[in-house]
């Protein structure tokens, strides 16, 4: 089956930084990388597919930076990848992100859109989610195993407190992976070479029909300002060496445990 | 637009009655204050199976409605609760919807948001309602930083709210108080809304080991590195007299059983002690063991969030920490 996979190259923020006025990371605080459930996700793409027919595209929406992450999916085996960018889409929050991804869908026309549960640096847990109601597919959220039943899916969903609940759904649907369900493969130094040969085009919102009022209206919330939470009263600081630290260690349990 | 609609989660117990989420008081706390605040009364929707829905236990002072849904599933099915929450919003016009950051909101909830072209937040630590309607706080980057959010143009706004980030609501029940809950019956058509079908359910194994029992729980996170280091951490917790419990990811990995895991899709845990080696501290964890009476924490990051919730802390090398405890002990 074609198979969408969205991937977001997700931000680290560096050890030391210094916000830059109210609301902004300074772009040199920043490390980019491919959200580690989206990896997950391109190799849950790949096994679906293994031994039939069909494809498997990776899209994303983000600036140049972003064409790493795309690299990194080509070169786990991702047939071909989608960057959507533009200035409007600077500050895009997951809803906006997801009528973006809905407009690519529209044209892309795949039996199954994989995304990750969450992105490491947003942590909406809702992109995928918002995706699927856009399009109007069925979606199941935070997806362990997924296996295939004729043109039906049978996957696997963790639960709050640890249950799993197998659910059968139809394609194309929407799935939200979490990490547990598989191992990524490394890229191999010549897979990493001939990823550079693939094809990514890069569409403005505008080639999406995607308009600034249309985004703004789309999008879910506003960012007002960015803050360092306040030390808090934090925890006692256990200093020392390690065999101090040990010690004392040792000792809060002895306490604890006879109270 | 106005008033606040909570959302209950339900969960079927050991004894197989439906029950209201502990999650769910949290809701009803945060709602109350919304509603002080001036975004109009609080309501609470309960949508379950019609024979068993629970209205009694949220009719807490200083809700308003409860709003009894009854749902043609018996379990939980994000595509029915999607369609049950926008034919809510629909008939109530609430200003503020509000729903536990939880698995199963996370399977409607930006769902509703998104097509209804709500305003909509997830993850939310603090919430209040303010002239310009609500503002609510989330953390940014990777829990580094804190986003305040406001929502303008939306006349309705869906906040997923962190759970432990609010004191549950006590108050006594408005029946015990003498006042009769207003509990209204909504029948709407939720038939043929369901677009999956359940193959099975299965169940959190306790299988090995229960953790929730233990007074004293070591627990190991990423930052061991490799899965030869949890049987060398378990031999530590024998030492100590504690019991291994984990963080999510190794699980996922496979190098820990899933009876182990501590966190939002794992076990809630308040032992006498928590030993954390090696956690970060992401929301998911911290919402299974923040409560445990006395947190110890050892990280070589100064920053790991981990040390918020930890009444001690050691910014160290766990691997030379957990040494020196085996030496010490032997
Ligand atoms: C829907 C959903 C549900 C989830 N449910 C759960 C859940 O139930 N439980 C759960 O735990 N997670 C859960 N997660 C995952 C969660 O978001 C985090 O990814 C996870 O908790 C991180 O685990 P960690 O702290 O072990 O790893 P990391 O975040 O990778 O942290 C490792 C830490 O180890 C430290 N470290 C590294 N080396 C050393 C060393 N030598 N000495 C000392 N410190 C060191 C690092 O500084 C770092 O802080 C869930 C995620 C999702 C999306
Ligand atoms: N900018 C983006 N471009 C493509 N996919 C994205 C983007 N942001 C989020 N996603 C997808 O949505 C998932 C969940 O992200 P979030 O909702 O931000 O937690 C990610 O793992 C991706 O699969």
């Amino acid at each position: 089956m074609r198979i969408l996979v969205a991937v977001k190259q997700v931000a680290i923020l560096a050890e030391e930084f210094a916000l830059d006025g109210a609301d902004t990371v300074p772009p040199h605080a920043l490390r980019r990388r491919l959200n580690e459930l989206d990896a997950h996700a391109v190799e849950a793409a790949l096994t679906i597919n293994e031994g039939e027919p069909g494809e498997v595209v990776a899209a994303t929406v983000g600036d140049e930076h972003a064409d790493d992450a795309l690299l990194s999916c080509l070169a786990m085996g991702a047939d071909r990848a989608l960057r959507v960018w533009g200035e409007d889409l600077a500050g895009a929050d997951a809803l906006a992100v997801a009528a973006v991804l809905a407009a690519l869908a529209r044209v892309e026309r795949p039996d199954l859109i994989l995304c990750g549960a969450q992105s490491s640096d947003s942590a909406d847990a809702a992109t995928g989610v918002a995706l699927a109601s856009l399009l109007d597919l069925p979606r199941v959220a935070v997806v362990t195993a997924i296996e295939r039943d004729g043109d039906r899916l049978v996957v696997q969903r963790e639960l709050d407190g640890g249950a799993l609940e197998v659910l059968r759904v139809g394609t194309p649907a929407v799935l939200t992976v979490q990490s547990g369900i598989n191992d990524p493969r490394h890229a191999t130094l010549r897979a990493i070479k001939q990823a550079r040969s693939k094809p990514v085009s890069v569409l403005a919102p505008s080639e999406l029909a995607l308009d600034a009022a249309e985004l703004e209206a789309a999008a879910g919330s506003r960012r007002l300002r960015l803050f360092e939470l306040p030390e808090g009263a934090g925890a006692t600081l256990l200093e020392g060496a390690p065999d101090r630290v040990a010690a004392q260690i040792a000792e809060i349990v002895r306490e604890a445990i006879s109270a | 637009m106005s008033g606040v609609l909570a959302i209950a989660e339900l969960r079927r117990g050991e004894d197989e009655q439906l029950a209201v989420r502990p999650g769910t008081y949290e809701l009803i706390a945060a709602g109350r204050e919304l509603a002080e605040q001036g975004a109009g009364p609080l309501a609470v929707a309960v949508i379950g199976p019609a024979a068993d829905v629970p209205v009694d236990s949220v009719a807490l002072d200083g809700v308003s409605e409860v709003i009894a849904v009854p749902s043609p599933e018996d379990r939980y099915e994000a595509h029915v609760w999607q369609a049950a929450a926008e034919a809510l919003i629909e008939q109530r016009a609430p200003a503020v919807v509000l729903a536990g950051h939880t698995i199963d909101s996370l399977g409607f909830a930006a769902a509703v948001a998104a097509r209804g072209r709500h305003g909509f937040a997830s993850d939310v630590t603090a919430v209040a309602w303010t002239e310009h309607g609500a503002v609510a706080q989330r953390s940014a980057y990777g829990e580094r930083l804190v986003a305040e959010l406001d929502f303008p143009g939306k006349q309705t706004v869906v906040l997923l709210l962190r759970p432990g980030a609010n004191a549950p609501a006590g108050g006594r029940h408005a029946r015990a108080n003498g006042g009769s809950p207003i509990a209204t019956w909504l029948e709407l058509d939720l038939a043929g809304r369901s677009r999956t079908e359940r193959v099975e359910l299965r169940e959190a194994p306790i299988g090995e080991v229960d953790i929730a029992k233990a007074d004293f729980l070591l627990s190991i996170g990423r930052g061991v590195g490799a899965a030869d280091q949890v049987a060398r951490m378990e031999r530590l917790a024998d030492a100590l007299g504690a019991t291994l419990a984990v963080s999510g990811p190794l699980v996922e990995a496979g190098w820990a059983s899933r009876a182990r895991k501590v966190g939002q899709s794992g076990r809630t845990v308040a032992p006498r002690v928590y030993l954390a080696l090696g956690i970060s501290g992401a929301a998911q964890h911290l919402g299974g063991m923040s409560r445990s009476q006395t947190i110890i924490a050892v990280n070589s990051d100064p920053r790991a969030r981990i040390f918020d919730v930890a009444h001690y802390g050691a910014v160290a090398d766990l691997f030379e920490v957990a040494d020196e405890l085996e030496r010490q002990l032997g």
